[in-house]
């Protein structure tokens, strides 16, 4: 398939595979990007995420399954780009040449490149008094800033970032944030590649998340956060009595004793509520009872290690769903 | 970043108009080149020598019988750039074309700038057409620069004389003058398929020092093969005899037969080193740069 259809959508992986003689670097990732998504794509070092993101944008030729973008196979030709941008590792420019001759040379190789419109995506960049400087006396942040330009100047439908924040200051990963956030109000569908997982969290709808090459989940964040189950603390007066007490109670599990608090899950919200019976009756009074909200973070280290453990996929797949 | 006052599309622009072509990646091969050194390096060793050539003239006047041309030297300085073309075949004129066939596709990846481009709106074969010919274009630039500046430096030193041919029969000044032009045309074959040679092993190192040393490596082994006993038979097929076709245009009357059997040689030599980069180039995997 070499034609893209209007109804395709932004980004389509099916059964992705690359090798490397005996190395597995992608083992058979399925990805469905919808438009309007803003899709966060996790893993540790070495899971395989930016050997897909290249191979999303046709940069390296995968072993087996297929990459359709906006229905387009961007092996087969680079048109499957048109409205795609983006960068994988850190944007790179030619370092003997100024900002603004950088992005020049990049609109031109679009087709484009006024002069005005290379103004504009500096002046959106903050980087209009420096575009005079060779590129290779910038820092990383104004590299990534660059990057973005250079993206923009593509005037793109889909955008996939990898690692966009690195090595930037607080001040700049908000900004990046906040970039991203507005880029996504603009309908512009977006794929993030991350390890900041709070960040993730903050601006993404759905995640894919990839360990050792495989896909072990995808889907909402908020679907996979309820996936984890209701998780409590309680603090009492009297602990060694209310941990017998959790254990004992039917409903209730993986009770544990950290953090001066006791920690439990509940299969639903009336196990709690004989819980608390349970333990003022038992003689150990409440002080709090506090339900428990599943961060991303502990969500992805339970996800890959126990794809770790297991060696199978866990997956998910809620896909679809729009934000 | 002010994300305040982030405008995420670019206004006034209502898209793209055009696509772009192989010329758009030719201009700005030879824009990225003007901005290299080593360009510069190249160049002003095509005129530093010429030059260099003509102050030892200066100073030292050439003994009869050294070389083809040796005796004219010292009457016309015409025969100036034809010496040059004899000696540059050795190292000079590989190493002038090596700074810059052998840097053309290797620099992207020592830039990590081959990812920026490959994902653009042009096509592989697009980007990998205009490096060929902004590299070809330099190497045109610098025999023809080398051998105006040896016209030029040899006149000023000589004069501008008539030259006898390799023949014995005397070429009038102006003459001589179009047949120096024709030889640098002549000169261009080898030269380009070392062009080629160089693309090829620019795309197959990934890494401009070697590509660079591998191109001035293969010239001398040719050289290297042709002095070998026992295997100068090869000769008439090695790539560096074909450096010295152009001296069928200085015999009277003129001599086609190397001039046509080094257009065949050479191209056996540059299409399949051409073919074997653009192959490469279109099917490798951007995995660094």
């Amino acid at each position: 398939m070499s034609g893209g259809t209007a109804s395709a959508p932004p980004l389509k992986v099916r059964g992705l595979e690359k090798r490397y003689g005996h190395l597995v670097a992608v083992a058979g990732v399925d990805l469905t990007i919808e438009s309007g998504d803003v899709y966060g794509y996790l893993g540790p070092n070495g899971a395989g995420k930016t050997t897909s993101l290249r191979m999303m944008l046709g940069l390296i030729r995968p072993t087996a399954g297929t990459v359709r973008v906006f229905g387009r196979d961007p092996w087969e030709s680079v048109r499957a780009l048109d409205g795609v941008a983006g960068f994988v590792e850190a944007p790179t420019f030619y370092p003997y040449l100024n900002g603004r001759r950088n992005l020049e040379l990049l609109a031109a190789f679009d087709g484009g490149g006024s002069g005005e419109q290379v103004e504009r995506a500096l002046e959106t960049v903050e980087l209009a008094d420096r575009a005079r400087d060779k590129v290779k006396g910038y820092s990383h942040g104004m590299r990534q800033r660059l990057g973005i330009a250079a993206a923009l100047l593509r005037q793109p439908k889909l955008l996939l970032l990898d690692e966009p924040t690195t090595g930037l200051d607080p001040g700049g990963m908000r900004d990046m944030r906040v970039l991203v956030r507005r880029l996504a109000d603009e309908g512009i569908t977006i794929v993030l590649s991350s390890h900041l997982l709070a960040e993730v969290e903050d601006v993404c709808n759905r995640v894919g998340i990839v360990q050792s090459g495989k896909l072990v989940y995808e889907g909402e964040i908020s679907a996979l956060k309820r996936s984890a189950g209701a998780s409590y603390t309680v603090q009492t007066t009297d602990d060694d009595r209310a941990l017998q007490i959790c254990r004992a109670q039917r409903g209730i599990a993986d009770v544990r004793s950290q953090d001066g608090r006791i920690w439990f899950s509940a299969e639903e919200e009336r196990a709690v509520a004989t819980l608390s019976q349970a333990l003022v009756e038992g003689g150990a009074l409440i002080c709090s009872l506090q339900p428990q909200t599943a961060r991303l973070e502990d969500l992805f280290f339970s996800l890959t290690e126990a794809s770790e453990r297991d060696e199978q996929p866990v997956a998910e797949p809620t896909v679809g769903a729009a934000r | 970043m002010s994300t305040g006052a982030v405008a995420t599309r670019v206004p006034g622009v209502t898209g793209r108009t055009r696509r772009p072509s192989v010329f758009t990646v030719y201009r700005w091969e030879l824009f990225k080149l003007v901005h290299l050194k080593r360009t510069y390096l190249g160049l002003a060793f095509a005129v530093a020598v010429p030059v260099g050539f003509a102050v030892a003239i200066h100073f030292r006047h050439v003994q009869h019988g050294d070389f083809a041309f040796a005796t004219f030297l010292n009457r016309s300085g015409l025969a100036l750039p034809l010496v040059i073309l004899l000696f540059g075949a050795v190292w000079m004129f590989p190493l002038i074309v090596a700074l810059v066939a052998g840097d053309i596709i290797a620099s992207e990846d020592h830039n990590g700038t081959l990812k920026t481009v490959l994902t653009r709106s042009l096509e592989r074969w697009q980007i990998f057409a205009g490096k060929v010919l902004a590299a070809t274009t330099y190497a045109i630039v610098a025999i023809l620069l080398n051998g105006s500046v040896a016209v030029v430096a040899g006149t000023l030193q000589s004069g501008f004389h008539s030259l006898q041919s390799l023949s014995g029969t005397t070429v009038t000044a102006s003459h001589a003058l179009v047949l120096v032009y024709l030889s640098l045309l002549i000169y261009l074959i080898p030269i380009v398929t070392l062009v080629f040679i160089g693309v090829l092993l620019s795309t197959l190192f990934h890494n401009s020092a070697a590509a660079v040393v591998g191109t001035l490596m293969v010239s001398l082994i040719f050289q290297l093969i042709g002095v070998l006993p026992g295997l100068t038979g090869t000769q008439p097929y090695l790539l560096s005899t074909q450096f010295n076709a152009w001296q069928g245009l200085l015999r009277t009357p003129t001599d086609w037969a190397p001039i046509v059997h080094s257009v065949w040689v050479c191209a056996m030599y540059g299409v399949p080193a051409l073919v074997a980069a653009f192959l490469l180039f279109i099917r490798r995997d951007v995995a660094g740069g």
